[in-house]
């Protein structure tokens, strides 16, 4: 056989019946996840047409988005941002009852945002094909999946017949070599492609990330880039499993055990790009060349390194941004007000992004102009930093330390950030109003936000560790 | 899905660049269960101001625009998150086709299983037409091909599947639910398969 990419070969084990010219395939999924927003219109679908969904151990339902990451009051109720909110929760809830579908409910210890939860668990394994109405669906290839975003129509057909209607997309491998400079981590990696690809790079393509680089990253890191593959306009991101994917694997409570889990892994191991297959398209990337990197713009695709001067504007849609976000051409993001930090999404709310908050936090306090929220991305990731004494940590330095959920990437449960404020946010967009009407948003790691919360500026971490050693020794 | 053949409109211009989905739909109306009635929330930030009255400036707020249903938009319309409440916001306010010289991959699917029409044509001519809103466009479906007043004709990609989709009426859901014989022979070949792997 010729020799394929990890994408060719996931998509050709999939094939219910081939593309032609006349019709796309009927290309079938593996794992289906569900979440409160965009789901109740499919269901409501299903029921016109009398249909019941085909595979329901398939389904896994969670609420996320438009849940309160406060907790109940006295009388253990819980403080919707609306009573559309609730309504939405309570429709995922009932239809799951009514098709017997899995549902990690409020209160469930396994629930989260869906894109934190699925790998968790377990759920998400190599060569899988996985979709969600959601874009940041692709968060999955981190481990070897294809998976991605799909509509509510969609949401539909997978239920009804665990199928959908798929184009084989082009590939684009984005090789990273060489180590990181400190202060540097995978979401300045991500930022700094979109930067480089820009915000339609990779339309109509699946990216594989290859190279050492992405070798040395943990889980958490790769799922971080994949998950802003769809900021690039990709349709997925993926990575090879490895022995760091199968490691993580072993530890989930849904991953086959002992014999089981060994010829799972033989299996897996094949997930991965042949010598000598080839991509549509190739970017390489010297990893010396990233460094802490944020956003100035509208875009995900105005990234920056922190100390760098924003361009002159090319175009009217970067003048616009800018005036938008109030920054002059020429000006560093670097010494930006800040007003508000936010820290969590799926892009950035796991432990390893707790950890890295702690470690900037620990015995210093949030800037008193700055409101900070900390939140994490599940109940498990909460647990888990709760035992490290994340929270403590997070709350004496006057960050407010809250329950799970999507929370201010998307502003849909109430937490919001007012018109005009600067928020630094470790999540995946900075559309205008995207954290709330008229809100200005530089998209940033962990441990930039982290910085950014103690001096009141947006400054660079790498600086500031290296200050924080020179302090220690 | 009814068909959709033809179409004779006049044009609502938004020339910014990448129009994304929070900017069609603002997440906070997607607290919903149903598809209906989110055209008055399309574009909600841009159509009013802090106090929510409407800015007189804002196409879709000028009395001559209304009914028409062609809009063209800046490059990269339709980036962002899955939401197809985008494209129901869109229908909603009565627009069938959308013109830009790039359109992001899930709007583009949304938006054909919503019969809106995304059409994607080269930047210099997508450029051309916005300066020149109240021609009244032809577009013909079987044909993919815009023609403007002055007689000459554009070609758009349009993907044969969708194509028919559109010109029959057929929605995919069916479709694909003719074809669960496939369907089940597929899943019990792969059962097989990994228990014999397994
Ligand atoms: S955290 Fe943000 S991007 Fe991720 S699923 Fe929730 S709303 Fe979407």
């Amino acid at each position: 056989m010729n020799p394929r990419t990890l994408f060719d070969k996931i998509w050709d084990a999939h094939i219910v019946v081939p593309e032609t010219d006349a019709a796309p395939a009927v290309f079938y999924i593996d794992l289906h996840l569900l979440h409160e927003v965009t789901t109740p219109q499919a269901f409501t679908e299903l029921a016109t047409r009398g249909l019941s969904p085909r595979r329901v151990e398939r389904c896994i339902a969670t609420m996320d988005h438009s849940t309160p990451t406060l907790p109940a009051d006295a009388e253990g109720k819980l403080p919707y941002a609306s009573v559309a909110s609730e309504q939405q929760v309570d429709a995922l809830r009932e239809n799951c009852g009514k098709h017997g579908i899995e549902l990690f409910d409020m209160g469930d210890a396994r629930r989260g945002i869906v894109h934190v939860i699925a790998p968790e668990q377990g759920l998400t394994q190599p060569g899988m094909t996985i979709v969600c109405g959601d874009s940041h669906t692709s968060t999955h290839g981190a481990f070897g999946a294809l998976a991605f975003g799909i509509g509510t129509s969609e949401v539909g057909h997978v239920l009804a017949t665990q199928c959908l209607l798929q184009r084989k997309a082009k590939t684009l491998a984005i090789e990273i070599n060489g180590p990181l400079r400190p202060g540097v981590g995978a979401k300045d990696i991500i930022l700094h492609v979109i930067g480089v690809i820009g915000v339609n790079g990779g339309t109509g393509h699946v990216i594989e990330y290859r190279g050492s680089t992405i070798r040395a990253l943990d889980m958490d890191a790769r799922m971080t880039i994949c998950n802003m593959s769809i900021e690039a306009g990709a349709r997925a991101g993926m990575i090879a499993p490895d022995e760091v994917t199968f490691a993580y694997l072993a530890n989930t409570p849904r991953a086959p055990k002992g014999a089981a889990f060994e010829h799972a892994k033989a299996r897996w191991s094949q997930f991965c790009t042949d010598d000598g297959a080839a991509f549509d398209r190739e970017v390489k990337i010297n990893a010396a060349d990233i460094r802490p990197t944020l956003t100035w713009g509208t875009h995900p695709g105005t990234a920056i390194a922190v100390d760098a001067p924003i361009p002159a504007p090319a175009d009217d849609s970067a003048r616009k941004g800018l005036a938008y976000m109030g920054f002059q051409a020429s000006e560093t993001v670097a010494g930006r007000e800040v007003d508000v930090v936010f820290v969590g999404s799926c892009t950035n709310g796991r432990l390893s992004d707790m950890r890295d908050v702690a470690m900037v936090l620990q015995g210093r306090r949030v800037h008193p102009r700055v409101r900070m929220l900390v939140v994490p991305g599940s109940e498990q990731v909460k647990r888990a930093a709760e035992a490290e004494g994340i929270d403590r940590i997070v709350r004496a330095a006057g960050a407010e330390w809250r329950e799970p959920g999507c929370s201010m990437c998307i502003a849909m449960n109430g937490d919001i950030v007012a018109a005009g404020q600067t928020a630094v946010s470790t999540s995946n967009r900075n559309f205008e109003g995207r954290q709330g009407p008229g809100s200005r948003t530089l998209l940033a790691s962990p441990l930039s936000a982290a910085v950014a919360a103690v001096t009141g500026y947006v400054t660079d971490p790498g600086v500031f560790l290296s200050d924080r050693i020179a302090e220690t020794i | 899905m009814t068909a959709f053949t033809q179409l004779e409109s006049a044009c609502v211009v938004l020339p910014n660049e990448n129009i994304d989905t929070d900017q069609i739909i603002p997440a906070r109306f997607l607290s919903t269960t149903t598809r209906k009635g989110l055209g008055e929330h399309a574009f909600s930030d841009w159509r009013r101001d802090a106090s929510g009255q409407p800015r007189a400036e804002f196409p879709f707020n000028q009395p001559h625009n209304a009914g028409r249903s062609i809009l063209i938009a800046g490059r990269n319309f339709g980036c962002g998150s899955s939401r197809e409440h985008a494209p129901w916001a869109l229908t909603d306010l009565g627009l069938r086709a959308v013109i830009s010289s790039q359109i992001a991959d899930i709007f583009r699917n949304n938006a054909l299983k919503n019969g809106l029409l995304p059409i994607v044509l080269d930047e210099a001519i997508v450029q051309e037409l916005m300066l020149r809103p109240d021609d009244v466009l032809h577009i013909d479906v079987a044909g993919n091909t815009l023609r403007t007043p002055d007689g000459r004709r554009f070609a758009f990609p349009l993907d044969a599947f969708a194509r028919t989709c559109l010109l029959e009426g057929v929605d995919e859901m069916g479709y694909l639910l003719a074809r669960a014989d496939a369907i089940s022979t597929f899943e019990q070949r792969r059962e097989q398969e990994l228990a014999h792997a397994g």
